[in-house]
C-alpha cells in the first residue's frame, strides 16, 4: 500500500498545484483545500505504514499488545487538519469579501495593493 | 590623575554621551547659556587627558580597558601614546570652544538642544576613535563619527542641499568604513592580534603576501574619511552644516581621522615602496586640486573647506614621504592646522552671523566694527600663512626641511608643497584680512562685535597658535615630540623654534610668502580662470555621485518591476518552478534517486478507495458548474478519510470527515452567492505550461517521498509514546494522549490559530461596505 499511497500523494499534489496556478480565486481555493490533504498524506506516509491496528492500548495492558500504526504522525496530522481548515475558512471569507468589494475573482484584475504602472520614485534627496 | 586608574578614563570616554543626553533638558532651562554648563564636560576631559602628558612625554604610554566578550577577543580597551593623546587633547580642547561657540551661533534656534546633543555625541565618538586600542572598538567609533556627522550635516533638514550633503558624506565615509573593517580583518588574519598596541612593534604586516590587500583596504577607509582626491567632493558639500560643525568636524577633528589612521599604522605598514608611492601621489594631487578649487570660491566657508582638503593632502603626502623630518613636519602641521583652521572657520561663521553674508565679494571694511574677531582672524591667518612667530611657521620650515633633500622625488614634492602653500597663504589672508580691511561695503545686516560666545573660541585658538610657538621648547617636549615618536616608531625629539635659521627651508619660505602675496593680489583673476577651466571640464565626482544615486534608484525600480509584477499567477508559477528545481537538482546531482519500488498487490477495497479519490480529483478539475466542483471536492476529502481509516488512524478519519463536511457546506453557502464559474476558461496553450509544472511537482514530491521511506526508520519516539502513555499519562488512546498531554503546548498553539482565524473572519464579515468600497471602485474606474 505504501508505494501506491506515495504515487497517490503525487497525483494530489499535481492536481492541487494545477488548480493553484489558475487566475481564478475560486479554483485557487479548491487547490488549497486539496493541497492540505496532499501535505497531510505526505506526513502520514513519511511516518511509515507500520500496521493497520489503531494505536490504542487494550484495557488490561500497559502497552499495546501488537504492532500498531505509528501514533506520532497521526497526532501531527490531526493538528494540521484543523489548522488547514481554519486557513481555508479564512481564505474563503477573504475571497468572498474581495469579490464583494472589487467585483471580480480574476487575480489579474486585483491590483489594489500593487497597481499597474507604478511611478518611478523621486530622484532627488 | 593617571593614578586614578582606568575607571576615571572610562568615565571620561562616556562623559560626552552623558552630556549629550542631558543637553536638550539643560537647553530647555537655560536656553543658549546651557553652553557654559555643557562645555564643562569637554573641559574636564581635557583636564583629565592633560594629566597623562608627563608620563607619555617620558615614553610611557597609558593603556587600560575592560574585557567585553572574552571568547571573541572583543575588548573595550584604550591605548594612549603621544599620537592618541595629542588627538584627544585637540578634540576635547577645541570641543570645549566649539560648544561655547555653538551657544552663541545658534542662539534662539528652537533645535539648539538637539544640536548640542549631536555635537557632544560626535565628540564622544571621535574621542573613542583616537584612543581605541581594540580593532572592533576602532571600527565602531569610526562608523559612529560617520553617523553623527550625517546628523550634523543634515541638521537643517528642511533644505534639500543639506539632505544631499548629509547623505553624500554618509555614503562616502560609510563605504570607506566598510573598507576599513575589511582591512582590519585582513590585518587580524595576518598577525592574529586584535589590537593596535599588539601589532605596533611587529614586522609581520610588511612581510606578508597579503600586505598590499590590507594596505589598499585601509587606504580606502582613510582616503574617504580624510577627503583625498577623488573622494574629496563630500567635504566642501558638508559646509551645508552650521558653522560650528564645519569648524569642529570638517577641519579640526573628524576629517583628520584618516590621517590619524595612517599615522597610527605608519610604524607597521610604512617604509614600503607601495606606501611611499601611493600616499605622496594621492596626497600631492589632493593638495594641488584642493588649493586650485579653493581659488575659485567666493564663499568664505567653501574657500576654507577646499584649503582643508588641500591641507589633508599635504598631511598624507608628508606621512607617506617616509623620512623622520617629514613625519615631524606632518605632526607640527597637523597641530597648527587644527588651531588656525578651527579659528578661521569660527571667524567666517561670526562674519556670517553678524553681517548676513559669507560672500567675499560682498564684504569689506568690517574690521572697525568687529575688532576682536578681526584680531583673531589676523592671528590665525598669519599662522596659516606660515609667518613667524606662529606655530604654522614651525610647521612650514619643517615641511621644507623634510622634503627638500635633493633627491628627484623630493624636488617634485617640494614644488607641489610650494605651490600649495603659496595658494593657501593667499586664501588664508583672503579670509582673514580682506573682509575686515579696505572700503566699507554694505552688508545685509549692520555688523557689530558678536557676543563673547562668538569671539572667545577663535581668539583662544588663534592666540594658542602664537603661544605654543613662542614656548616651543615646552610644547615640543610635551606634545610634538611624543606624537612624532609614536608616528615614526622610534624616539624623536623636535627642536625647531621661531628663530629662523638661514638655510634652504627659510629660502623656500620666503619664496612661498612672495608667491602667496602675488596670488593674493591676483585672486580675482585666478578665480575667473579657474571657473572657465572647470566649466570646460564639465564633470566632476560630485556630479558623478548624483548620477550614481539616480542610476541606483532607476535600476532598483526596474528590478522591482520584474520581480514584483503584481500578478499572483506569476508569483505562484515562480514558487513552484523553484520547488521543482529544489526537488530534482539535489536528487540528480547527488545521485539520490529512489530505487525502483516493488509494488505489493493491493486489496480490492484499497483499489476502490484510491479510485474514488482519483475520480473526485478529476471531477474538481473538469467540473462544469459550481455544485459539481464542490461535491467533487467533498468526494476526494472523504476518500482521504477512508485512506486514514484503512491505515489504522480512526481519529484522523473522523476529523477529516467532519472537516470535509463543514468545508463542503460552507463552500456551497458562499459559492451560491458568487456568480462565478469554476471552469478554466483559458486557451490550451496557456494551460499546457501549468500542467507541466503541476505534473513535475507531483512527480518530484512522489520520488522524494519514495526516497524518504526507503531509508531506515527511527521508532524511538513512537516507542516512547506507546510505552508511556498508559504508565505516565493514564490514557489508552495514544494519539489523544500525545495531543493533550505530551505535546499539549502544540495543541494550545493550534487552538490559538483557530481562534485568530475565527476573529479575522468575524472582522471581515462585520466590516460593512462603506467608504473603502467607494474609493476602490472609483480607483478602478480611473484605471479603466
Amino acid at each position: 500500500m505504501d508505494v501506491a499511497l506515495v504515487f497517490t500523494v503525487g497525483v494530489f499534489f499535481a492536481v492541487s498545484i494545477y488548480l493553484m496556478l489558475s487566475k481564478h480565486i475560486i479554483r485557487i481555493l479548491l487547490g488549497v483545500s486539496i493541497f492540505s490533504n496532499a501535505v497531510n498524506l505526505t506526513i502520514f506516509s513519511a511516518g511509515r505504514l507500520l500496521g493497520e491496528m489503531p494505536p490504542i492500548i487494550p484495557i488490561d495492558a500497559d502497552t499495546p499488545s501488537q504492532t500498531t500504526a505509528n501514533p506520532l504522525p497521526q497526532a501531527l496530522v490531526l493538528t494540521a487538519i484543523v489548522i488547514a481548515f481554519s486557513i481555508f475558512a479564512f481564505l474563503l471569507v477573504l475571497a468572498f469579501r474581495a469579490y464583494q468589494e472589487i467585483g471580480t475573482d480574476d487575480t489579474d484584475e486585483m491590483r489594489v495593493a500593487e497597481p499597474k504602472g507604478n511611478e518611478l520614485p523621486p530622484l532627488g534627496y | 590623575m593617571a593614578a586614578d586608574g582606568p575607571l576615571l578614563t572610562f568615565f571620561v570616554l562616556i562623559l560626552p554621551f552623558i552630556a549629550a543626553g542631558l543637553a536638550p533638558l539643560l537647553t530647555r532651562w537655560l536656553a543658549h547659556n546651557a553652553a557654559w554648563v555643557l562645555a564643562l564636560a569637554p573641559l574636564f576631559i581635557f583636564y583629565h587627558f592633560a594629566g597623562f602628558l608627563p608620563s607619555v612625554a617620558a615614553g610611557e604610554p597609558v593603556a587600560g580597558g575592560y574585557s567585553w566578550i572574552e571568547r571573541l577577543n572583543v575588548e573595550f580597551s584604550w591605548y594612549l601614546d603621544g599620537l592618541s593623546l595629542t588627538f584627544a587633547l585637540l578634540i576635547s580642547g577645541i570641543g570645549t570652544l566649539v560648544v561655547l561657540y555653538s551657544g552663541g551661533y545658534l542662539k534662539g534656534n528652537p533645535q539648539q538642544g538637539r544640536f548640542f546633543s549631536f555635537i557632544l555625541m560626535f565628540m564622544g565618538a571621535m574621542q573613542g576613535l583616537v584612543v581605541a586600542d581594540s580593532f572592533l572598538m576602532l571600527f565602531v567609533f569610526w562608523e559612529l563619527t560617520s553617523i553623527t556627522s550625517f546628523l550634523l550635516i543634515g541638521f537643517d533638514h528642511v533644505r534639500e542641499a543639506s539632505r544631499r550633503a548629509a547623505l553624500q558624506a554618509l555614503v562616502v565615509t560609510g563605504a570607506g568604513g566598510l573598507s576599513l573593517l575589511a582591512g582590519l580583518l585582513v590585518i587580524t588574519s595576518i598577525t592574529g592580534e586584535h589590537s593596535l598596541s599588539a601589532i605596533l612593534d611587529s614586522d609581520a604586516l610588511r612581510a606578508s603576501p597579503l600586505y598590499i590587500a590590507a594596505l589598499l583596504l585601509i587606504l580606502g577607509g582613510a582616503f574617504t574619511k580624510s577627503a583625498q582626491f577623488p573622494f574629496h567632493f563630500w567635504l566642501p558639500n558638508a559646509m551645508e552644516a552650521p558653522t560650528p560643525v564645519s569648524a569642529y568636524l570638517h577641519s579640526a577633528t573628524m576629517v583628520k581621522a584618516g590621517v590619524y589612521l595612517l599615522m597610527r599604522l605608519n610604524p607597521v605598514m610604512g617604509e614600503t615602496v607601495a606606501w611611499e608611492t601611493i600616499l605622496p601621489i594621492f596626497g600631492g594631487t589632493t593638495l594641488l586640486v584642493g588649493t586650485l578649487l579653493a581659488v575659485r570660491q567666493t564663499d568664505l566657508k567653501l574657500m576654507l573647506a577646499y584649503t582643508t582638503v588641500a591641507s589633508l593632502g599635504l598631511l598624507v603626502m608628508l606621512t607617506g614621504f617616509g623620512s623622520k623630518v617629514a613625519v615631524e613636519a606632518a605632526v607640527l602641521y597637523l597641530i597648527a592646522h587644527s588651531m588656525f583652521k578651527g579659528a578661521l572657520f569660527m571667524v567666517a561663521g561670526a562674519i556670517d552671523h553678524e553681517t548676513g553674508t559669507r560672500d567675499i565679494t560682498q564684504l569689506g571694511g568690517i574690521g572697525r566694527a568687529m575688532p576682536i574677531t578681526f584680531a583673531a582672524a589676523v592671528l590665525a591667518a598669519l599662522s596659516m600663512g606660515g609667518l613667524p612667530p606662529f606655530f604654522g611657521f614651525l610647521a612650514k620650515e619643517e615641511i621644507y626641511a623634510g622634503l627638500a633633500t635633493g633627491a628627484g622625488w623630493g624636488i617634485l614634492l617640494t614644488v607641489v608643497a610650494l605651490i600649495g602653500n603659496a595658494l593657501m597663504f593667499a586664501i588664508g589672508f583672503a579670509v582673514g584680512l580682506k573682509p575686515f580691511t579696505g572700503a566699507r561695503v554694505e552688508t545685509p545686516k549692520t555688523p557689530h562685535e558678536g557676543p563673547i560666545l562668538l569671539w572667545l573660541g577663535p581668539l583662544v585658538l588663534a592666540v594658542s597658535g602664537l603661544v605654543s610657538a613662542l614656548l616651543s621648547e615646552g610644547s615640543h617636549h610635551l606634545i610634538s615630540s611624543p606624537m612624532a615618536s609614536a608616528v615614526y616608531g622610534e624616539p624623536v625629539s623636535i627642536h625647531i623654534s621661531v628663530i629662523p635659521h638661514i638655510g634652504m627651508p627659510l629660502l623656500l619660505s620666503v619664496i612661498t610668502v612672495a608667491l602667496g602675496i602675488l596670488a593674493y593680489m591676483s585672486l580675482a583673476r585666478g578665480r575667473a580662470a579657474m571657473t572657465s577651466t572647470l566649466a570646460a571640464i564639465g564633470w566632476g565626482p560630485d556630479r558623478g555621485f548624483d548620477q550614481a544615486i539616480r542610476g541606483l534608484i532607476r535600476s532598483s525600480y526596474s528590478v522591482t518591476g520584474v520581480i514584483q509584477s503584481g500578478r499572483l499567477d506569476n508569483y505562484v508559477t515562480t514558487v513552484f518552478t523553484v520547488l521543482i528545481a529544489a526537488l530534482f537538482v539535489p536528487m540528480l546531482v547527488f545521485d539520490e534517486l529512489p530505487a525502483i519500488p516493488t509494488f505489493s498487490p493491493l486489496h480490492f477495497y484499497e483499489w476502490a478507495v484510491l479510485a474514488v479519490a482519483f475520480i473526485g480529483l478529476g471531477a474538481v478539475v473538469w467540473a462544469r458548474d459550481r455544485l459539481t466542483a464542490i461535491v467533487s471536492l467533498g468526494i476526494q476529502g472523504f476518500a482521504v478519510a477512508l485512506i486514514f481509516m484503512l491505515l489504522g488512524a480512526p481519529d484522523l478519519s473522523f476529523t477529516q470527515f467532519m472537516v470535509e463536511t463543514l468545508a463542503v457546506v460552507i463552500l456551497a453557502l458562499v459559492m451560491t452567492r458568487l456568480r462565478l464559474s469554476p471552469t478554466d476558461h483559458r486557451p490550451t496553450r496557456e494551460k499546457v505550461p501549468d500542467v507541466l509544472i503541476a505534473v513535475a511537482c507531483g512527480l518530484g514530491l512522489s520520488l522524494f517521498l519514495l526516497r524518504v521511506i526507503e531509508l531506515p526508520f527511527d521508532t524511538t519516539l513512537s516507542v516512547f509514546f506507546a510505552e508511556n502513555s498508559r504508565v505516565i499519562a493514564h490514557g489508552r488512546n495514544i494519539v489523544n494522549v500525545i495531543l493533550v498531554d505530551f505535546r499539549g503546548l502544540d495543541t494550545l498553539g493550534e487552538i490559538a490559530v483557530v481562534m485568530i482565524a475565527g476573529l479575522a473572519i468575524l472582522a471581515l464579515v462585520r466590516i460593512r461596505p462603506g467608504r473603502a468600497q467607494v474609493d476602490l471602485k472609483s480607483a478602478r474606474e480611473r484605471e479603466s
